[in-house]
């Protein structure tokens, strides 16, 4: 059996991932808490996925949905890391602030 | 071609698509972290809708249970440790940093918006037909096992560091502190 598609086509679905993708970068460059730019940048991983499954269902491969899913891997690990990261820099009682943390020099 | 069923999935559609970019929004415009993790689940959640829509079940089930799951709980976990001070989207810092982050996102957006619709924008209209399985976790495990075993083990492999090193940034911090005690 196969499946045409229902409802929007693939353009529609590209452009919610265009404005997340835009929105998550947005976040990244004007907020300055070091956790809403790690939440910022998942909204941009996530608009990347989206695009990918979207052209994973266009083109009817399925290695968009496997990238997809190895991605949603890196995006966890990157999550452990940048807690890790926050974690540690809030226990030497330093400002959670990106534009004063620029020296990496603790 | 109009029937009840392609009505159906525009309505799920607009109504999904639309918590997506509200709960983005959110996400960034929040002054209380917490907040804006909140906001994220729902971002992820209504993101799990588009991706059964576009006949991706096995990464929606993923999504709802790694990221909205997993990940956004350990974010609410550090969020709740360090009191969730807030930090306003527009106080502080000089002017033309904001202006020029808004300007970069729109930039962003223009391009990717130009960049897609001169590559593909006449190929998009008609779409491969797909088996009903497709996106199913039979056809996605085969994928991973044969075509793409090399990155499914690399993935493993990025999971490791990323947990010796979550465990390296733990145990550091709290030698640290116990210098501090003495």
């Amino acid at each position: 059996m196969t499946l045409g598609i229902l409802g929007p086509e693939v353009s529609w679905y590209l452009a919610v991932a265009a404005f997340l993708f835009a929105t998550g970068a947005l976040g990244v460059l004007l907020r300055r808490s070091p956790l809403i730019v790690l939440l910022s940048l998942e909204i941009m991983l996530n608009g990347a996925n989206l695009a990918l499954i979207a052209f994973a269902r266009h083109q009817g491969n399925g290695a968009g949905q496997i990238f997809a899913l190895a991605v949603m891997a890196v995006a966890a690990s990157e999550v452990v890391v940048g807690l890790g990261l926050i974690v540690a820099i809030s226990r030497r009682n330093l400002d959670l602030d990106v534009d004063k943390l620029r020296t990496l020099r603790g | 071609m109009f029937d009840a069923g392609n009505t159906l999935v525009w309505i799920v559609w607009i109504v999904a698509a639309f918590a997506c970019l509200g709960s983005g929004i959110a996400v960034v415009s929040f002054t209380n972290p917490f907040f804006s993790a909140l906001a994220l689940i729902g971002n992820l959640g209504a993101l799990a809708v588009l991706y059964l829509l576009l006949s991706a079940e096995f990464v929606a089930a993923a999504q709802v249970l790694v990221y909205a799951g997993a990940v956004m709980v350990m974010f609410l976990f550090v969020i709740a440790y360090l009191g969730g001070r807030a930090d306003a989207p527009w106080a502080g810092g000089p002017s033309w940093q904001q202006v020029g982050a808004v300007a970069a996102a729109g930039a962003i957006l223009v391009e990717i918006v130009v960049a897609i619709g001169l590559k593909a924008g006449g190929r998009l209209a008609h779409q491969q037909h797909v088996l009903s399985s497709f996106g199913s976790p039979h056809a996605i495990g085969r994928l991973f096992l044969t075509d793409h075993l090399l990155a499914f083990e690399i993935t493993s492999i990025v999971l490791l560091v990323a947990a010796i090193g979550g465990v390296i940034l733990g145990s550091h911090s709290r030698k640290l502190a116990g210098e501090k005690a003495l």
